[in-house]
């Protein structure tokens, strides 16, 4: 996908919003104002877990390159090699496909499915985003999903090495 | 300014300003939704039947995780089950039906329909284990 796909995407989709709200206006024009309003609202509690956000997000740039990851993730084994690639999908930044080159690199380094979808599956926790959802479902919340969805991945690790394994990859 | 932290800045302030759009689409559409039906009527009180309907919409809808922590939240509050919202958020990040085909094309096509089908089911015992967890403790 081009960068300026995506960039348009967004800017579509925020205009068949205003669309929308022009068009319910048309008919039912006393929901527009209590629509705004609670948008308003949320947009007040979104906006500093944001900010937040953006800092997280800066760090994790600075400190982790998809060079690094493919660094560790290339020579592990064993034990490590779970834990490498649940830490490296959490750590992983940017958008999936941007990291589809360097897995199709380590494929062809020897790696295993088992482990990219691992790697994969692991990219649904990203540290920069806690606060929010923190924010809206609560620590507890945050922590148990957490766990559970790395024990899965390990889960759905072990079946693709065993699906590898039987030669139906 | 030292180079990388020019390039961090860069590359943080573009994702961000990229999910910028969508997201103040959604929380528009969250206001409007919110305003128009009190509770959203496609969700049982059943939690299997409620957990496949979240993947589905997970799955089916794409972007941002922030996008998708911003609408679970919203339907949470309006009533909406926790198993039901913890599978839409977890099917929004590991289910990518937009994404497959690069996924197929970059790393074989019956592991990106494999795992996509896999992580599909999984969103939704990953929902119904959470929960259970959640109520024990």
């Amino acid at each position: 996908m081009k960068k300026t796909e995506k960039s348009y995407t967004g800017w579509y989709f925020l205009l068949t919003v205003g669309i929308l709200y022009l068009l319910i206006g048309l008919f039912k024009i006393e929901v527009i104002l209590p629509a705004l309003r609670f948008s308003l609202k949320t947009t007040r509690n979104i906006l500093p877990v944001f900010l937040i956000i953006f800092a997280l997000m800066v760090a994790f740039n600075f400190f982790i390159s998809p060079h690094k990851v493919r660094k560790y993730l290339g020579k592990s084994s064993g034990f490590t090699r779970w834990l490498i690639a649940v830490g490296g999908g959490i750590i992983s930044t940017g958008p999936i496909y941007m990291w589809y080159p360097m897995l199709k690199e380590l494929k062809k380094e020897g790696v295993q499915y088992g482990f990219i979808a691992t790697f994969l599956y692991n990219r649904a926790i990203k540290l920069p985003l806690v606060p929010m959802m923190v924010g809206y479902f609560g620590w507890k919340y945050t922590v148990v999903l957490a766990v559970v969805m790395v024990t899965i991945s390990v889960i759905q690790g072990i079946i693709f090495e065993r699906i590898e394994g039987g030669g139906f990859l | 300014m030292d180079a990388r932290l020019k390039s961090a800045l860069t590359k943080s302030a573009r994702a961000m300003s990229n999910s910028l759009p969508v997201l103040a689409g959604v929380v528009l559409l969250v206001g409007l939704t919110h305003t128009l039906t009190p509770k959203l009527f496609y969700f049982s009180k059943n939690a299997v039947l409620d957990s496949i309907i979240g993947s589905g919409l997970g799955s089916v809808l794409a972007g941002n995780p922030l996008t998708s922590y911003v609408l679970g939240g919203e339907l949470v509050k309006q009533g909406v089950s926790l198993v039901a919202v913890t599978s839409f958020l977890v099917a929004w990040v590991t289910v990518g039906l937009v994404q497959l085909p690069a996924e197929a094309i970059m790393l074989g096509k019956k592991f990106a329909i494999l795992r996509n089908i896999f992580s599909f089911a999984f969103s939704i015992i990953v929902a119904i284990t959470t929960v259970f967890i959640l109520e024990l403790l």
